[in-house]
């Protein structure tokens, strides 16, 4: 028999959605936070209000890994739709806890597992008078059972029943019932596992808080000083304006009760964008937050923005494409879609944040980039990170000056008239590329200008010579270079003499991070490299030449990343081989490690690929 | 051609004309200009305290052509509702005067532009109605009645949508419809809308010389002329002049304006007040029954709130704030830590 494992444990519930399992499995990933226990939970939900499948999966791990876990110890087989499918995604060995209310159907038996059975409708008509209430009641039950079952204390559950229903004794005490039924009915059954125990860890995640990534982009963008945000109604980014709307009155009112903020639900995501632009073009912060589909509709505009040098902030939540794809699960597939959105010669600052106070910090300076370099900027995130619980140090506010940029006020424009400097608006004084901006409301007169998409000269004026317009293109291409030095550097982590390196980024690096430790189990070190912004810098380059082989993780099919790479330093290409996961679910360190070994390994048989699957899969 | 007059500010009307026009010889769009330019004059406004929007096509370009010391934007087709909404918000102290066509606002942009309405942004929105796509050389647009002719024949079998009546339904607060020849007419429409707080949309029929002025055509400067159903005349007067200017008790009526000003209409055929929804679709109605373009001021509303007034922002513009209001301090980033760690 296997050894039973302290606080290593991955909990599958499988539920209805719409069932009110997104309020039991918050308790249940609450309470085992609580106890201290590095925890991660990942919600696999439908593009549906009610009755399709939906899974949340808990992975409890003391050494701290937070990427979705492709093994499953536990499985709560709580909807009879998917069933027949569950009791194989649980490993052997594995523990299933189904309703046994009715007799367990033949073809849901399997060998290996222990079945563990709970009669929850059986209790729920006990305990839930009649209603619709009921139904979600009965997902209290599981809480109850696996409380008994793997050691979680039920004075924390009651505790965070508190946290979550803090001023309704009535739901708290509803809900309570259930959950405690749960547990007696373990307890009374002499039902027990010994695959696993949780075991509380005194001050185990003493300070960590638990959030979104779309939480803690849209308190970036609130510190970062975000005053005009337009936004269309899209999953995954939705919950990223609406934590917006939630945060905007409590942290950004005015003494005299104004808001210093306007947030405005757009008719679509092209009016979003518009509003963005043309609220950049005044001088305000301004941004929007959308998807896929979106990012879609809203190319036309960002085109304006570039080459009009319009400073705005775009977060791109990314889900599975293309069309509407999976709308409610995480890909890292709008890489190429926003690095060169728009027709024509176009390319973008983009920021890929990788863990909460990523999405916090890099939202904040999203501003400072966009207005420094007077073009859209990017903060890649995904649904992953995005809409799922995240434990994470306490978001850190940096509380360096605003950078606004060369944006020139009536006071400056009056030395350099005094200077007998002469303003023009998209000249290029510093050689940098980037030039000096007014915005309207400027009384001086010699700050007003003429903005337009179409070809203008270094005076802003319409023209369509083609010396002014090869000079402009040049010189955005030129502020593209510059904006190489300003962007955040990867994070490097390099050992001497090690061969192999691996790059991800976003989302991708929990998974990365983990599996580099299961492949240094099984005997090959690598060196990493955490992208944190596009363009590329010369700290990639310099990783690429050092290494003979570089693997690149990407949550896509077509290894957009490396593309860009390959594009880049084609004298390095050959170096990288790509690590893609692209079915809608969050990246995990198993699939990393399977590509990887596949790659090292080369010829592998479909025997040794199986046992090798096996092993990947016991570690 | 411009006066050497001084108005209140001591600017000429020189200093309100802009590049040279680039349109056609002869095109209604720079008669538009010239009132705009006309009506910003008399109303002595500091054209640096104005923002020009456009989208595309022809009389897009005109923003260029008025108000040179003004900034300007000539965004994307279509989207200049938008565009200027979020100009708007960034700077509310500034007055927008957003110039579009037929085929940028009925076609391409009719979504936005209605949502526009529905916020009641301020903006004086013009809209350089032509019944046809000059820019890429003659197509019908969203306005052209339908049975009207193309140059080479082609005939219309779509009916028109009519702007100034959608505006109406859609929201917007203040409503006019003028035609581009008629400078009496259209300037004082255009210091009142400039002086209203709130949506104001101007369609003006504004004949295209080259693909839209033959025989047939329901938007040719001799069809319009001829079916031309004014309203009133009017005068516009400005807060700081004398009201008592040539307002006649019982023939006229006087509508307000937010700043003070004033529209002093006189009527011509027919008891009209503007401020009445139901009257004014109705007499839209049977204008578009009687193949009329019904033009004056069409539809006013005082009463309700421009955008940034609704959504409580302060006196000074979102663009100008500091780092000190616009970042939260340090504590309160820890309470929510503390709550996020619940």
């Amino acid at each position: 028999m296997e050894p039973v494992k302290i606080n290593d444990l991955n909990i599958c519930v499988a539920t209805e959605n719409g069932s009110g399992s997104a309020s039991s499995n918050n308790i249940l990933f609450k309470a085992i936070f609580k106890m201290g226990i590095p925890c991660s939970s990942k919600n696999m939900f439908p593009s549906n209000i009610q009755g399709l499948p939906t899974w949340y999966q808990i992975r409890a791990s003391a050494e701290g890994y937070y990427a979705r876990k492709d093994v499953i110890d536990v499985m709560v087989m709580f909807n009879d739709a998917t069933a027949a499918q569950d009791i194989h995604r649980v490993r052997d060995g594995g523990v299933i806890l189904y309703d046994s209310t009715t007799l367990l159907p033949t073809h849901l038996k399997r060998d290996g597992v222990q079945y563990l059975g709970i009669p929850a409708n059986k209790l729920v008509q006990e305990l839930v008078p009649a209603s619709p209430l009921r139904t979600k009641q009965r997902n209290m039950l599981y809480v109850g059972a696996l409380a008994y079952l793997f050691g979680i204390d039920m004075a924390v559950i009651e505790e965070v029943l508190h946290d979550t229903f803090g001023k309704k004794p009535a739901v708290i005490e509803s809900n309570l019932v259930c959950i405690e039924a749960g547990y007696k009915s373990m307890k009374e059954n002499g039902l027990a596992q010994t695959i696993a125990r949780l075991a509380p860890i005194p001050n185990g995640n003493k300070g960590k808080i638990v959030t979104e990534g779309n939480t803690a982009c849209a308190l970036g963008a609130i510190y970062g000083g975000a005053t005009m945000i337009s936004w269309y109604p899209i999953t995954p980014s939705s919950s990223l304006a609406e934590s917006m709307e939630y945060y905007l009155p409590r942290l950004r009112k005015m003494k005299d009760g104004k808001n210093s903020y306007a947030i405005v639900q757009a008719e679509d995501e092209i009016a979003a964008a518009g509003m963005v632009v043309g609220a950049g073009w005044t001088g305000a912060r301004a941004m929007t937050s959308t998807s896929g589909p979106g990012l879609s509709l809203m190319n036309e505009m960002i085109g304006l923005a570039y080459f009009a040098e319009i400073p705005c902030v775009f977060f791109i939540i990314q889900r599975g494409g293309p069309s509407t794809g999976l709308p409610t699960r995480t890909q890292q597939a709008d890489i190429q879609l926003a690095y060169y959105s728009s027709h024509g010669d176009t390319r973008h600052i983009l920021l890929f944040p990788h863990d909460m106070n990523s999405c916090f910090d890099l939202a904040r300076r999203s501003f400072d980039f966009a207005e420094r370099f007077q073009t859209p900027v990017f903060v890649m995130s995904d649904l992953d990170l995005g809409m799922n619980l995240w434990s994470s140090d306490p978001l850190k506010l940096n509380a360096e000056p605003f950078d606004r940029g060369k944006l020139l006020t009536a006071e400056q424009l009056e030395q350099w008239e005094k200077q007998g400097k002469k303003f023009r608006r998209y000249f290029d004084y510093d050689g940098d590329g980037i030039p000096y901006r007014t915005v309207p409301g400027n009384p001086n007169r010699k700050a007003a200008y003429f903005t337009r998409g179409s070809g203008h000269d270094a005076d802003a004026r319409y023209s369509e010579d083609e010396k002014d317009y090869k000079e402009t293109l040049d010189r955005l291409r030129r502020k593209f270079e510059t904006a190489r030095k300003y962007v955040p550097k990867p994070i490097v982590e390099m050992t001497e003499g090690v061969r192999t390196g691996v790059i991800c980024f976003g989302s991708s690096y929990e998974p990365t991070r983990d599996a580099r430790e299961r492949l240094r189990v099984l005997g090959l070190k690598t060196n990493h490299l955490l992208l944190r912004a596009l363009p590329l810098t010369d700290e990639s380059k310099k990783f690429l030449a050092a290494h003979d082989v570089i693997y690149l993780v990407e949550q896509n099919r077509d290894g957009q990343m490396a593309a860009i790479f390959k594009e880049e330093w084609p004298e390095l290409a050959a170096k990288i081989r790509s690590v893609c996961i692209y079915d809608g679910l969050p990246a995990t360190a198993g699939e990393i490690t399977r590509q990887i070994r596949a790659y090292e390994t080369q010829a592998t048989t479909g025997a040794e690929e199986w046992r090798e699957k096996k092993l990947i899969a016991s570690i | 051609m411009a006066g050497e007059k001084a108005n209140r500010i001591h600017l000429t009307e020189k200093d309100y004309q802009g590049a040279p026009s680039t349109m056609c010889k002869g095109c209604g769009h720079d008669a538009i200009s010239a009132s705009i330019i006309r009506a910003f004059f008399e109303s002595g406004i500091d054209p640096r305290k104005v923002v020009k929007l456009s989208g595309i096509g022809c009389s897009s370009k005109t923003p260029a052509y008025f108000l040179s010391p003004s900034f300007g934007f000539n965004a994307v087709h279509g989207r200049m509702s938008a565009v200027a909404t979020g100009a708007n918000l960034g700077n509310h102290t500034l007055i927008s005067v957003g110039v579009s066509g037929d085929g940028d606002t009925s076609a391409i942009g009719l979504g936005n532009f209605c949502h526009m309405m529905r916020r009641n942004v301020n903006i004086t929105y013009v809209i350089e109605n032509n019944g046809v796509y000059g820019l890429t050389k003659g197509q019908f647009s969203a306005t052209a009645d339908k049975g009207t002719v193309m140059k080479g024949g082609k005939v219309n079998d779509m009916p028109a949508i009519d702007l100034a009546e959608l505006a109406i339904t859609m929201g917007a607060t203040y409503v006019a419809r003028s035609f581009s020849g008629d400078r009496k007419q259209l300037a004082p429409l255009i210091q009142g809308a400039a002086a209203h707080n709130g949506c104001a949309i101007l369609d003006i029929i504004s004949p295209c010389v080259t693909f839209n002025n033959h025989e047939g055509s329901t938007k040719s400067l001799k069809y319009a002329k001829e079916h031309l159903d004014p309203i009133h005349d009017l005068d516009f007067i400005p807060y700081f002049e004398n009201i008592e200017v040539d307002y006649e008790e019982g023939t006229d009526t006087q509508v307000e304006l937010h700043d003070g000003s004033h529209i002093i209409l006189h009527k011509l055929r027919r008891d009209y007040d503007p401020r009445d929804q139901m009257q004014a679709l109705q007499a839209l109605h049977s204008a578009i029954a009687e193949g009329k373009f019904l033009t004056g001021l069409i539809y006013y509303d005082p009463t309700r709130p421009e955008f940034t007034a609704e959504i409580n922002l302060p006196e000074n513009p979102l663009s100008q704030l500091g780092q000190d209001i616009l970042q939260p301090p340090a504590e309160l980033l820890d309470q929510i830590n503390a709550q996020l760690m619940k």
